[in-house]
């Protein structure tokens, strides 16, 4: 006997996240959830928002790694809220580990919540979190070609964060052929172009994140 | 990719649904995977065999369906393959386009034999 079951393998993971997502909804809190490959720049990128944010914002970070809580000690080190998930090996953060993370956030204090997510460019598209908006870092030193590689996550995001533009005369990066692939391939995502190091068009970055809290306020 | 706990989640779906049919046993997983899913068969298959012992889809035979990634060109309007994975129309060279097909990725449907379970 055939059995029909129609159902998304990762429904499951699905449900959990629009759980979160009302719940951060009624705290009025706006979640980003920063993907990247490793040492892109991805803690650089928070550390540099949350000083464009400090006094305007009021933001917590959750930090996804495999092991460790080097980056989640960089984090508190500014003074704010951070919590830690170490995934124990697993490639991307899920629904249940974020709300585990979010039982340990003071919710009712927050504007913004800035996830980090593990560094990996396939398996964090697949699992949605409760997230508002999808963000990647694309590297310089990565190249232009990333796009071709990884389809998913250039169709999945509302934002890309090219970073370490200072790179750019010393590295071979088509800028002008990168911004016309992902704008071909996803026409609604926005580009900045950024240096963390040297702090090159964060001020518009940071100005966005403020604009798509703002928006989400109002509605 | 993370196959162990995409593998989990299958079964979960499939024991859930062959226990609300009354079934015995499993024989057939019908899934459509998207090919802009990045998902393996063979570590699918090899997970499969791993958790699936002791759960009324022990045995049942993975009958994977992939859909080739489908994308409609935004400047000429022709549908083309995602022909590995280069984004650029065949008819007019533009670059991009929209996902048509390509990202599926569930259970479509389970056979099973019903009775009572061993």
């Amino acid at each position: 006997m055939k059995v029909s079951v129609v159902q998304g393998i990762l429904s499951a993971n699905d449900q959990l996240a629009a759980e979160n997502r009302d719940q951060l909804r009624r705290h009025g809190i706006c979640t980003i959830n920063i993907m990247a490959s490793p040492g892109s720049g991805k803690t650089s990128l928070i550390l540099r928002t949350l000083e464009g944010l400090a006094g305007r914002q009021r933001v917590g970070v959750v930090e996804g790694d495999i092991a460790s809580t080097v980056d989640a000690d960089r984090v508190a080190a500014c003074g704010v809220p951070v919590v830690q998930i170490n995934t124990g090996g697993q490639c991307h953060l899920d629904a249940p580990m974020m709300r585990k993370a979010l039982g340990q956030l003071p919710l009712e204090q927050l504007d913004l919540i800035l996830v980090e997510n593990v560094g990996n460019l396939i398996c964090p598209v697949d699992f949605k979190l409760g997230e508002d908006l999808n963000v990647m870092i694309a590297s310089v030193p990565e190249g232009d070609d990333k796009p071709y590689k990884y389809p998913g996550i250039f169709l999945a995001v509302d934002a890309v964060v090219i970073n370490k533009v200072d790179l750019l005369p010393y590295v071979h990066f088509d800028m002008a052929a990168f911004r016309k692939l992902v704008s071909g391939m996803n026409p609604d995502v926005c580009l900045f172009e950024v240096s963390c190091e040297t702090g090159q068009g964060i001020d518009e970055w940071v100005a966005w994140i403020i604009e798509q809290r703002e928006k989400r306020r109002r509605t | 990719m993370h196959e162990l706990s995409i593998t989990q989640s299958i079964l979960n779906i499939v024991n859930e649904h062959a226990q609300r049919a009354g079934a015995a046993k499993v024989t057939t997983i019908n899934l459509t995977v998207g090919e802009l899913t990045g998902f393996v068969d063979d570590s699918l298959q090899f997970y499969f065999e791993m958790l699936s012992p002791g759960t009324l889809a022990e045995g049942a035979r993975l009958n994977i369906t992939r859909v080739p990634a489908t994308v409609r060109c935004r400047a000429c309007g022709s549908e083309f393959h995602l022909e590995g994975l280069q984004w650029i129309c065949p008819q007019c060279q533009a670059v991009g386009g929209d996902v048509l097909r390509g990202r599926e990725f569930q259970v479509e449907s389970i056979e099973v034999v019903q009775g009572e379970a061993k």
